[in-house]
């Protein structure tokens, strides 16, 4: 970025020449990529040049900075900040309404001439800017009426309302605006999200409270979702009674893999993990007498509603005619799904509870300062052990959770990429922030399953445009865009355990990060 | 018998301790008295760190005994408890040369964290205060109260819920004091404890350390840089050179000692002892 000009024509030079190099520096990095094509034909392999394709994006790169260095960067007074504003309090002054208002005429101008050519894709630009304009405004209308209101608070609390009250809503919203998918479809994906939900905040405990990066957190996921299916296969034990089975099965896994590490910090251990979770699934996939390979486990019972199986009808009395009403898929979906939801709140509730405890604070200390821990007679292997063992606790509920969930698993399931997701969700949260992690496992998860449903997007890139095919692509943007500007994931700061006199954050910047 | 010889809390013989064909120390035996201020002191690289790490179990020494004596008469051999058992087990509390806090979490926290083993066992180590059961409670407050204490004695109390990090650099010298403190020691090892402080700071720190060995009744060993800190405020001196114990005493004997004098100041060459002198190739 060129520093700002004293009169028009320096500045207008400064972000030229700016701009230009940016051009330069797009062509010399698409060119090849764009730029070229392989064609496979009779004569073998042969380069296509697309120098069209090629222009627009160099064009879009050079244009594209030099009017946000003409407009933004370098300007007195920058076209985004009446944007930005929306989401501080400080003032709107005369330009600010102007640039707003504008905007807003353009928007339904723009939506009007749209829906005259009927251009449906230029019709939702136009609502997507008045909608995002719109709640702007309402969000500082309601700033201004009440400044004191605890967002932070009212956001959990409504959270956890809508979480406990999801399929009452969702029934109520599909059946107000049919929105054209299957209930079903809402309720497995609220279960899965939830899944990731618990799966981060197990794993929170280990990375962002212990701070021991753990990069094979899946290993745990599997051994309690075999734990599960086994017993349940070959023993006919219920879910009920396997879950506190499985759980300790993981913790002890947990335990196994946290003697060899014990004095193995940062990158070592973030590399012998990922090892161990490779291990645990190779083991899985080739100890074929007993977890049956490749092929998995199939047909795991569903869990039961206090002895009262989902069914329409059983050798005993199923759930429908306890209760007396008519048998329907769903309930069984919606059973398990406050069964995660339970897993879940479980999780968070201990996790919390652990924070305020002496173990809890040990394990924030040793991600803080291992040897000074040790000055102060914490045992660190114990407080290492103790936190392996208990994220994997979480990992293994999950896991058995996923069994039962899928009826049928395989080592498939349980590859590197679902531990990285897993990591990923809480270093984009916020490591050690449980809302953080929430939010980051809702957007990531939810995020993807909703590019499947992105069909307004085809308008624009044509009939043949699939979203969910970008999605490492939009996952890697985002990641870049975390980043960037907020480094230490959406939720940074820590709030204290233990508090004498106000509780005040701590500034993300002084709190240790996984390397212990 | 000199003081620190009667009633020693801590003993030291023969301590060696080697790094490879380094020997860092050689065979230093000293006491350290319960009533006393004791400063170990000498030039950069005499080993004075590496005697502390020995003591706090963070170095295992290669030889030597180190017998820790607590009020009630039970004796501990330091160098077969694990460093952190040493400051559980036998008491002995430790600050750090560069300082070493918990930065992210608060000052209040830091001395919860110090008194870690006590709390622990109240919660019925975990388990019991998850499901609820008493007297965690009343151990926490205990905790707090012990923690309010030291902050007031250190001049922090109004900044206990500020993150550790974020104190200036004299406050946080002070908090790792109170932290070590909060262990509840019999012996308090303290790593240049004044390095960096000013000189109001500096006289704070040294009426702080006094009131801990009155009021508190628990010796202070110290290592120290600044001779004018040293002679002022320790009952006893031992001097460090190249590993070696060259002189141990009263600040006035220490002060008059010739190679003290000498391995501070240096000496001319034709002062120095026939087998010290330069060897001659030929």
């Amino acid at each position: 970025m060129a520093e700002p000009g004293t009169s028009f024509g320096q500045g207008l030079k400064s972000a030229l020449t700016d701009s230009l190099l940016a051009g330069i520096i797009a062509f010399a990095l698409f060119s090849l990529v764009l730029g070229l094509r392989t064609v496979d034909n009779v004569t073998g392999l042969t380069l296509r040049p697309r120098p069209m394709l090629l222009l627009v994006a160099v064009g879009i790169v050079f244009f594209g900075r030099l009017l946000l260095n003409l407009f933004v960067w370098q300007a007195e007074h920058p076209l985004t900040t009446p944007f930005a504003k929306l989401f501080r309090r400080d003032p709107f002054d005369k330009r600010d309404v102007v640039v707003l208002g504008a905007t807003a005429l353009l928007a339904v101008a723009g939506f009007i001439l749209a829906a005259l050519l009927d251009a449906p894709a230029y019709e939702l630009i136009g609502v997507a800017v008045l909608v995002f304009i719109g709640l702007g405004l309402l969000r500082r209308a309601v700033v201004h009426m009440f400044p004191n209101l605890p967002w932070g608070r009212i956001f959990v609390v409504g959270g956890i309302l809508f979480a406990l009250f999801f399929p009452l809503t969702t029934f109520g919203l599909e059946k107000a605006f049919h929105l054209g998918l299957p209930l079903r479809y809402w309720f497995d994906l609220a279960i899965l999200v939830l899944t990731y939900v618990m799966l981060g905040w197990g794993l929170n405990i280990v990375v962002g409270l212990a701070g021991l990066l753990d990069l094979g957190y899946v290993a745990f996921y599997a051994v309690g979702a075999y734990t599960f299916a086994l017993l349940a296969t070959h023993f006919g034990l219920g879910f009920w009674l396997c879950l506190p089975i499985a759980g300790f099965a993981a913790a002890l896994w947990g335990v196994i893999l946290g003697f060899p590490v014990l004095r193995l910090r940062g990158d070592y251990l973030a590399i012998v993990t990922l090892a161990f979770g490779e291990i645990v699934r190779i083991i899985l996939l080739n100890w074929t007498e007993v977890t049956n390979g490749p092929n998995g486990i199939s047909s795991i019972p569903k869990p039961t509603f206090f002895g009262l199986p989902f069914a329409p009808f059983a050798g005993g009395t199923t759930f429908s005619q306890f209760f007396g009403i008519k048998y329907d898929p769903l309930q069984g979906i919606i059973f398990l799904y406050y069964v995660i939801l339970a897993l879940a709140f479980l999780t968070n509730l201990v996790t919390l509870r652990l924070r305020r405890l002496p173990i809890g604070r040990a394990w924030e200390a040793m991600r803080e300062d291992e040897i000074a821990c040790r000055s102060l007679g914490i045992n660190t292997t114990i407080t290492k052990l103790t936190a392996f063992a208990t994220g994997a606790m979480f990992g293994g509920l999950a896991g058995s959770f996923f069994a039962t969930r899928q009826g049928f698993i395989s080592p498939e399931s349980f590859t590197f990429i679902e531990s990285a997701i897993i990591l990923a969700i809480v270093v984009l949260g916020g490591m050690g922030s449980q809302l953080g992690v929430a939010i980051a496992a809702v957007v990531m998860v939810g995020g993807f399953e909703a590019l499947r449903h992105t069909e307004g997007l085809q308008s624009f890139f044509g009939a043949g445009f699939d979203p969910a095919l970008y999605r490492m692509l939009l996952f890697g943007i985002a990641m870049v865009g975390i980043m960037v500007w907020r480094p230490r994931g959406i939720i940074a700061s820590r709030s204290p355990s233990i508090v004498l006199d106000k509780t005040r954050a701590v500034a993300p910047e002084l709190v240790e990060q996984g390397r212990a | 018998m000199r003081s620190w010889q009667e009633d020693p809390v801590l003993t030291v013989e023969h301590l060696t301790m080697r790094f490879g064909g380094l020997v860092a120390i050689d065979d230093v035996s000293f006491s350290v008295g319960r009533h006393d201020i004791t400063a170990l002191i000498g030039p950069n690289g005499a080993g004075k760190t590496t005697v502390f790490n020995c003591i706090t179990g963070f170095y295992k020494p290669t030889e030597g005994m180190m017998t820790l004596a607590v009020p009630g008469g039970t004796r501990f051999y330091l160098e077969r408890l694990t460093d952190h058992d040493i400051n559980a087990e036998a008491r002995v509390a430790r600050t750090f040369q560069n300082i070493r806090l918990f930065p992210g979490m608060t000052v209040l926290e830091n001395l919860m964290v110090a008194q870690h083993n006590v709390l622990a066992r109240a919660s019925g180590f975990t388990i019991g205060a998850i499901l609820g059961l008493g007297q965690f409670a009343r151990a926490e407050k205990e905790a707090v109260d012990l923690a309010r204490y030291w902050l007031d004695r250190v001049g922090l109390l109004a900044r206990a819920d500020d993150a550790a990090g974020d104190l200036p650099y004299g406050d946080q010298r002070r908090l790792e004091i109170a932290r070590a403190m909060c262990t509840r020691p019999v012996l308090l090892c303290l790593d240049e404890p004044a390095a960096g402080l000013n000189a109001r700071e500096s006289d704070g720190l040294n009426e702080l350390l006094y009131a801990i060995r009155e009021k508190e009744q628990i010796a202070i060993f110290l290592i120290e840089h600044d001779m004018s800190v040293v002679m002022r405020i320790s009952d006893h001196i031992i001097v460090l050179d190249y590993g070696k114990k060259i002189s141990d005493g009263t600040p006035e004997e220490v002060r008059n000692d010739p190679s003290v004098i000498a391995a501070y100041l240096g000496v001319p060459d034709e002062e120095l002892p026939p087998e010290a002198a330069p060897e001659v190739r030929p």
